[in-house]
């Protein structure tokens, strides 16, 4: 099949690309922008791994086409929305080996934007898609919270 | 990622028109809306078809209106958005509480209602909340459009009511009349983004402690999501007392056709659904 022109901006930087149609935005971000900071975990939308924002929504990298995202609006890790968040990580220690924290902290970020001061439990829903192999989550939500407590 | 990239195609399509001139052009495109199950099937070199068109964004089909006597929801409303309709919420809970439980939130902003019904899987949460709230599908093509009960939509195990060159395009809920108990409760491995062992759905009402009607559906305990009209037979006109229950255990466990299988065993479907019924009608009173 015939490659196709793909055109979005990305983290506000106007892209253009031109890849096999069903190339998956998660491959584009990774092998044709060279933003590696988006990974691949699962490959089947369980992990969470490869979140990235669509028109500020949270969708996974690998269950998208990149002709899909045509005309939008992307943000990943690299974007510069995500700085008060990924402090909070670190200081509280939500990061071990980092597969899954970009992921994490697009999932927060999206979490954050729809309820700024959620409880526990809204933190465990809104991060529900997002798998850590290491650190056992209890970090993770409280970095969300130091987040929540400091924009009060 | 498995699947050879030049072996694939895939367009947008700009309107719903075009969408439908390329599903009937004799090439064998097929639709993809959200992509949640098709992309999984793609990424693991399993997809049986080459040739895709995108209705993701198609406007005709992403509306929820609201009629006196009905509320259509276009089959590519996303999960996310039917959680957040007001209208939704008030009326048809289990429908909102079933796109709850489907997959992670960034599925759910993906995923839709339609796709999870021509996804036809037998533990898809949406389908039980549509047997118990009698919906409607709107099928279109280039010939037109037909309407078919959702009851009948589902014949066999993926197998359906829709030809190649058809779109779902609409979900028709009819309104409630009078006050409904409503219930519902999907029980998997974990609380969030599991596949389902069982999920049972109901509705009834009441008059005082009778049931004046109800109605009961479960998915992942056959081939296509259930609705256990003996069981309803059995339970309509009746006062709920502990007897009542104790029989409506039995007839259930009749009526429904688990299986063992990756996720659960047939004896313990068969247990849950018995269990949940006996917490749904104890509500009752």
């Amino acid at each position: 099949m015939a490659e196709t022109k793909v055109t979005f901006s990305v983290n506000g930087k106007p892209q253009s690309v031109t890849v096999p149609p069903m190339k998956r935005l998660l491959d584009v971000i990774r092998e044709d922008l060279h933003l590696t900071g988006t990974k691949e975990g699962c490959g089947e939308g369980e992990c969470g791994a490869c979140s990235v924002l669509l028109d500020g929504q949270l969708v996974n990298s690998c269950l998208l086409p990149a002709k899909q995202a045509d005309g939008s609006s992307i943000q990943t890790i690299e974007g510069t929305a995500f700085e008060q968040i990924q402090r909070a990580f670190a200081e509280a220690g939500a990061a071990q080996c980092g597969i899954c924290t970009p992921g994490m902290i697009l999932a927060s970020h999206a979490l954050l934007q729809r309820i700024p001061h959620p409880t526990r439990d809204q933190i465990r829903a809104g991060l529900a898609g997002n798998i850590c192999r290491c650190t056992g989550y209890q970090k993770i939500l409280d970095a969300v919270e130091l987040v929540s407590q400091r924009s009060k | 990622m498995r699947s050879h990239l030049p072996d694939f195609d895939l367009v947008v399509a700009p309107d719903l028109p075009s969408a439908l001139t390329l599903l009937s052009n004799g090439e064998s495109w097929r639709p993809m809306a959200g992509g949640t199950d098709i992309m999984v099937l793609f990424n693991a070199g399993r997809l049986p078809y080459r040739r895709l068109v995108s209705i993701a964004k198609l406007p005709e089909l992403n509306a929820v209106s609201v009629s006196p006597d009905s509320v259509a929801i276009g089959a590519g409303v996303s999960y996310s958005a039917i959680q957040q309709n007001p209208i939704l919420q008030a009326e048809f809970p289990l429908v909102c509480l079933a796109a709850s439980w489907t997959g992670s939130p960034a599925n759910q902003n993906r995923g839709t209602l339609g796709g999870n019904i021509v996804n036809a899987s037998p533990a898809a949460d949406s389908l039980p909340a549509l047997l118990v709230y009698d919906a409607e599908l709107e099928l279109v093509s280039l010939q037109g459009s037909r309407r078919i009960p959702y009851s009948q939509f589902h014949t066999g195990y993926k197998a359906m009511q829709i030809r190649s060159d058809e779109l779902l395009a609409t979900i028709h809920l009819p309104r409630p009349r009078g006050t409904l108990k409503q219930y519902a409760r999907k029980v998997g491995t974990r609380r969030a983004q599991a596949i389902s062992k069982v999920c049972f759905n109901a509705a009834a009402q009441m008059d005082s402690s009778i049931i004046k009607s109800i109605r009961i559906a479960l998915g992942s305990v056959a081939p296509t999501p259930l609705r256990c009209h003996q069981l309803e037979t059995v339970l309509t006109g009746q006062p709920v007392t502990a007897a009542l229950i104790a029989h409506a255990r039995e007839v259930i466990a009749k009526e429904i056709q688990p299986i063992d299988d990756i996720r659960s065993t047939s004896h313990y479907r068969s247990l849950v659904t018995q269990n949940l019924l006996s917490e749904f009608l104890s509500q009752l009173l």
